[in-house]
Parts: structure tokens; sequence; C-alpha cells
């Protein structure tokens, strides 16, 4: 079980950077952080999906610890978000900082919700 | 570098970051349904971003593949936000409203806290010479 847990989180920080790179590359968002914003909404409507099938015997506990815990977890991340807005208000982006910080709390838990309720 | 290793780096912190993180959650176990293990965890990850990024800055020589590995990788998926948003909605859900309040104004306030601690040691001790 500990490895399915390791292969879904290698697999999800690969996505993470991946993604990350590509939002950063295409969408100039700059200062505002997109890139964690959509990666952190996106993942938290996917474990809320998941929790539900997993909660309802849809899923087996192999697919909630690989792609729930393992992938879902490490895609998302809390420390980065951490550490982006931080950095905005050492930049004396106090007002991006505070959107920042209330758009990813309000839509990751309402699209984690939604996640919950689809099935 | 070449992307392909860069990504190799990442997925290797992110292998044992999930691992721990999962290690960590089942060794914190609360008996009230406040989710104390996530909370933990990342703030410690929050922590230990703070400060890792900001020593690197202050370095300037560390390889990128640690960057990737340790910050990207090991502590950016030790650390997850879909966990804090699904343990919210099942406070809220379950009627837990003032847990649930308090879960996010914990995760957040100490989370940011901590970050800035993890910067404010990394540059104290930059400027005393310590991280050489």
């Amino acid at each position: 079980m500990i490895w399915l847990i390791g292969l879904g989180g290698s697999l999800g920080a690969a996505a993470r950077y991946s993604l990350g790179i590509f939002i950063n590359n295409n969408y100039r968002s700059k200062p505002f952080p997109l890139g964690t914003l959509i990666i952190n909404i996106s993942g938290s409507f996917l474990l809320g999906l998941l929790a539900k099938l997993y909660s309802a015997n849809e899923i087996s506990a192999a697919v909630w610890f690989f792609a729930g815990v393992g992938f879902c977890g490490a895609y998302t991340t809390f420390s980065t978000f951490g550490y982006e807005t931080i950095t905005l208000i050492q930049s004396n982006k106090a007002v991006i900082a505070g959107a920042y910080v209330l758009s990813s709390v309000i839509l990751s838990t309402v699209t984690a919700a939604i996640g919950f309720a689809i099935w | 570098m070449a992307d392909c290793m860069k990504v190799l780096f990442v997925m290797l912190g992110g292998f044992i970051g999930a691992i721990a993180r999962y290690s960590i959650g089942e060794w914190i176990h609360t008996n009230n349904g406040f989710p104390l293990g996530t909370l933990l965890i990342n703030l410690l990850g929050c922590f230990l971003l703070g400060w890792f990024l900001t020593f690197i800055t202050i370095k300037k020589k560390i390889r990128t593949e640690y960057t990737l590995f340790l910050g990207t990788g090991l502590i950016g998926s030790f650390t997850t936000f879909s966990t804090f948003s699904v343990e919210t909605i099942r406070l809220l859900q379950n009627g837990f409203l003032l847990n649930g309040a308090l879960y996010i104004l914990t995760s957040i306030l100490f989370g940011l806290l901590l970050t800035y601690l993890g910067v404010k040691l990394a540059i104290t001790n930059g400027e005393k010479g310590v991280t050489n």
C-alpha cells in the first residue's frame, strides 16, 4: 500500500511541476500565483470526488491510496501556497496576497464540495 | 540539465514526500475528528519550505536538482491542499462548523507565520555566516 502512495505521489509531483511550468509560460498572471491556484483547485475537486467514491465503496482501497492519498495529496501543495503568499506580502503586494489566500481557500473547498456532491 | 532529468528529481522527492505525509498522518491520530495530522504536516512543511527556498537564494550555489528534489518534490508533496479542502468540507457537512472554521484559520494563520519564521531563520543564519 505504501508503494502505491509513493507511486501516486511521484506522478502527482510531476504533474504539479509540469502544469506549473505550462501555466507560467502561457498565461501572464504575475505576480498572482495562478499556477498553484489552478493546481490546488483542480486537485481539491478530484480528491472530493475520490473521497465520495471511496466512502461509497465504488473504488478499492488501492485506487484510493494511489490516486487520492498519493496523487492528489502530492499534486496539491500547501507549503508553496504559504511561500508565495509570504513573498507577495514581503514585496508590498498585500492586496494580491489577500486575494490569493481567499480565492485559494474558498474555491478549493467549494470545488471539493462539488466533487463530493456530483456522484 | 535535461528536462526529463528535472522531472525525475521532482518525482523522487514526490515519492518520499507522499509516503512521509501518510506515515506521519497515521501516527498522529485524534479521536475528536479534528484533522490535527494534516495541520501539523502542513505547518511543518511551510516552515521547512520557507527556510529552504530562502537558504538556496542566499547560497546561490545550490544545484538545481536539490531544489527540485527537496523543494518542489519532497516538501511540495509532503504538504497538501486537497486533503485540507476535503477535511474542511467533511467537518462542515457533519455539522462541526466551529471546528471547520478553526481548522481553516489555524492552517492559514500558522502556515503563513511558520513560513515567515523559516524565511527569517535562513536570513538570520545567512547574515551570521552559519549557512557556510
